[in-house]
């Protein structure tokens, strides 16, 4: 009775102990990362312009009505579809193959990891001004490289042109996000044990065969995890849009956060803008909730 | 011999890919390099030189001179130093709890604090722009430094769970046998175990820190009080973009950066990839 008492309260000080130590972190999420995202729903549904700040009011839906009604939001949904899908599949594809390089290099190992960790390091907003600059119509260097290469006849305007642009927007962000891809792919890589791939060697299995049958299914959870981590991001896109063409040509390129602080901060309409916020949130909330689902950890 | 020829094949392609993505992750990095040091009269010649021919510092002198990049660099190694240090400082509790301890709802706290980095930031800023002002916290360090905070801690947490995961409990235990409290117990072995880990974790939060945007874009009003990516992006004119001033302003924005991430690559991959593969 006496021992049961004292584990009891040894079981409660722990609780105590733990609940302290997780207490700062707790609080500053809470306080200014949940709060003010119930902040932002509760926006949505009023009229709220920083102009007018004497003038808040309720008005239910209408901020959900206008948004739906409003074409800006249709292109934005649309753009940040299609910027998502290109820019995965291109940031999985070649991270993929950079991983594999990485994993089967027998030199230059560390420069390539070395080289790899630059674009993860600088800022988005940079990296969206260095591309700018390369993609430039007049002085840029990627025309004039594909013009001396006999690609091109005539500069073309990249920026300005809504096809080009987005492909030019997708391949800066790729530039950036594709070392996180191949690091964590080659982390996975790395676990996969090489007798697997010997004993299949033995079977007479070629490298084609060993590539699907073993490392595929062997890295397939790590490849769920980056593919879902660099959905999140791609519809999270801002930086890049904000400093290669701010939305533009003609909203071609503006996604959903960009048109959200477009909203916000451009016309200053926090009723309107926290509404698209809110969406994004719940969009981003979705993907969260089936991450945790999908990789809950039995441990 | 066949098989020798077809091995030495495939090597070859992998080679040419490896030097192929090499190039591409190097020449942008270059390009501003080398813009950064052309003369100002030779960075609208056409065709470009992709070697300059004359070198000169006047752009770096411009970004000091006429676009006060030194306010900005100070205000962002003053954000993101205090970040690093607050996210650690209640980012290692935190993760000594989740690791160690037993208490409830453990599970669910730690899913609770890993989401919050997935947490758009556009639907956090317009209230805190709100709060924020009338609090008076627009345009002061703090009022940067605690929701730059917020997007550090999450990953921090997860990082130090991995490292602290590895680090094994039993000297812990042994020590605790010996009589020394718990808080000792941390202080002398926990920590010191933890180095590389609490290391990889700051230079993490630290970049993280530093690249950040949409927080610094809302919440400073004052030019005086921007930080590196904002005052970037204040540098093209209406009419025209001064490329060589911002090329040399990214170099100096980026150089201390990639020099840490040269030194520490091994540690910086290790935290980055922690947690993302089991054992």
């Amino acid at each position: 009775m006496e021992k049961r008492n004292m584990r009891m309260s040894a079981e409660k000080k722990e609780n105590i102990y733990g609940y302290l130590l997780i207490a700062p972190a707790l609080i500053l999420i809470i306080t200014i990362g949940v709060a003010p995202i119930v902040n932002t729903f509760l926006y949505s549904f009023q009229y709220r312009m920083l102009t007018d700040p004497n003038d808040v009011h309720w008005v239910g839906l209408d901020n959900f009505i206008t948004l739906f009604r409003d074409p800006d939001f249709i292109a934005c949904l649309w753009n940040t579809l299609v910027f998502a899908v290109l820019s995965v599949v291109l940031e999985l594809t070649v991270g993929f193959i950079g991983a594999l390089l990485m994993h089967k290099a027998t030199r230059g190992k560390s420069l390539i990891r070395t080289a790899v960790l630059i674009p993860w390091a600088i800022p988005g907003i940079i990296v969206s001004y260095m591309f700018s600059f390369l993609f430039n119509d007049q002085l840029g260097v990627v025309n004039q490289l594909l013009m001396t290469a006999g690609i091109l006849r005539e500069n073309i305007a990249w920026l300005s042109h809504p096809a080009w642009a987005m492909m030019a927007v997708v391949f800066a962000d790729t530039w950036k996000q594709f070392p996180y891809v191949a690091l964590m792919l080659l982390a996975g890589l790395q676990t996969v044990p090489r007798e697997q791939y010997e004993s299949a060697s033995v079977d007479g299995a070629g490298k084609f065969r060993q590539f699907f049958s073993i490392t595929l299914p062997e890295i397939k959870s790590i490849l769920l995890v980056v593919l879902l981590f660099r959905t999140m991001g791609a519809i999270r896109i801002f930086d890049i849009i904000f400093g290669m063409t701010g939305g533009g040509p003609a909203n071609s390129t503006s996604t959903l956060l960009f048109t959200a602080y477009k909203y916000l901060f451009g016309d200053m309409n926090f009723g309107l803008g926290s509404a698209l916020s809110s969406i994004i949130f719940l969009l981003i909330l979705a993907f969260s909730i089936f991450y945790i689902r999908v990789f809950r950890t039995d441990d | 011999m066949k098989h020798k020829k077809r091995f030495s094949f495939g090597m070859l392609i992998a080679g040419i890919l490896a030097v192929v993505f090499l190039i591409i992750i190097i020449f942008p990095f270059y390009w501003q390099i080398v813009t950064s040091v052309k003369d100002p009269a030779d960075i609208s010649k056409i065709p470009t030189e992709l070697w300059p021919s004359r070198f000169s510092l006047d752009f770096y002198s411009n970004v000091f001179v006429h676009h006060h990049f030194d306010i900005y660099l100070k205000n962002s190694i003053i954000v993101s130093g205090g970040t690093m240090i607050f996210v650690i400082l209640i980012a290692l509790p935190a993760s000594y709890a989740f690791i160690r301890l037993r208490f409830k709802f453990k599970k669910f706290w730690n899913n609770f604090i890993l989401m919050a980095n997935m947490f758009p930031i556009i639907a956090v800023v317009t209230p805190l722009f709100v709060i924020f002002r009338k609090i008076h916290l627009i345009n002061t360090y703090a009022g940067l430094i605690i929701p730059s905070m917020v997007i550090t801690l999450p990953m921090a947490i997860w990082t130090l769970n991995a490292f602290l995961q590895k680090i094994p409990i039993d000297l812990e235990e042994a020590a605790m046998i010996d009589g020394t409290t718990r808080f000792q117990s941390v202080i002398k072995i926990v920590v010191p175990l933890m180095g590389p880990g609490l290391f990889t974790t700051a230079i993490i939060s630290f970049i993280t820190a530093w690249n950040e945007l949409m927080f610094s874009l809302v919440l400073v009003t004052k030019n005086s009080m921007r930080t590196v990516p904002v005052g970037i992006s204040m540098f093209p004119g209406q009419f025209s973009v001064p490329w060589g001033d911002m090329a040399a302003a990214s170099i100096v924005a980026t150089l201390p950066i990639v020099l840490v991430v040269l030194i520490c690559q091994k540690k910086i991959v290790a935290g980055l990839t922690a947690g993302a593969v089991k054992g």
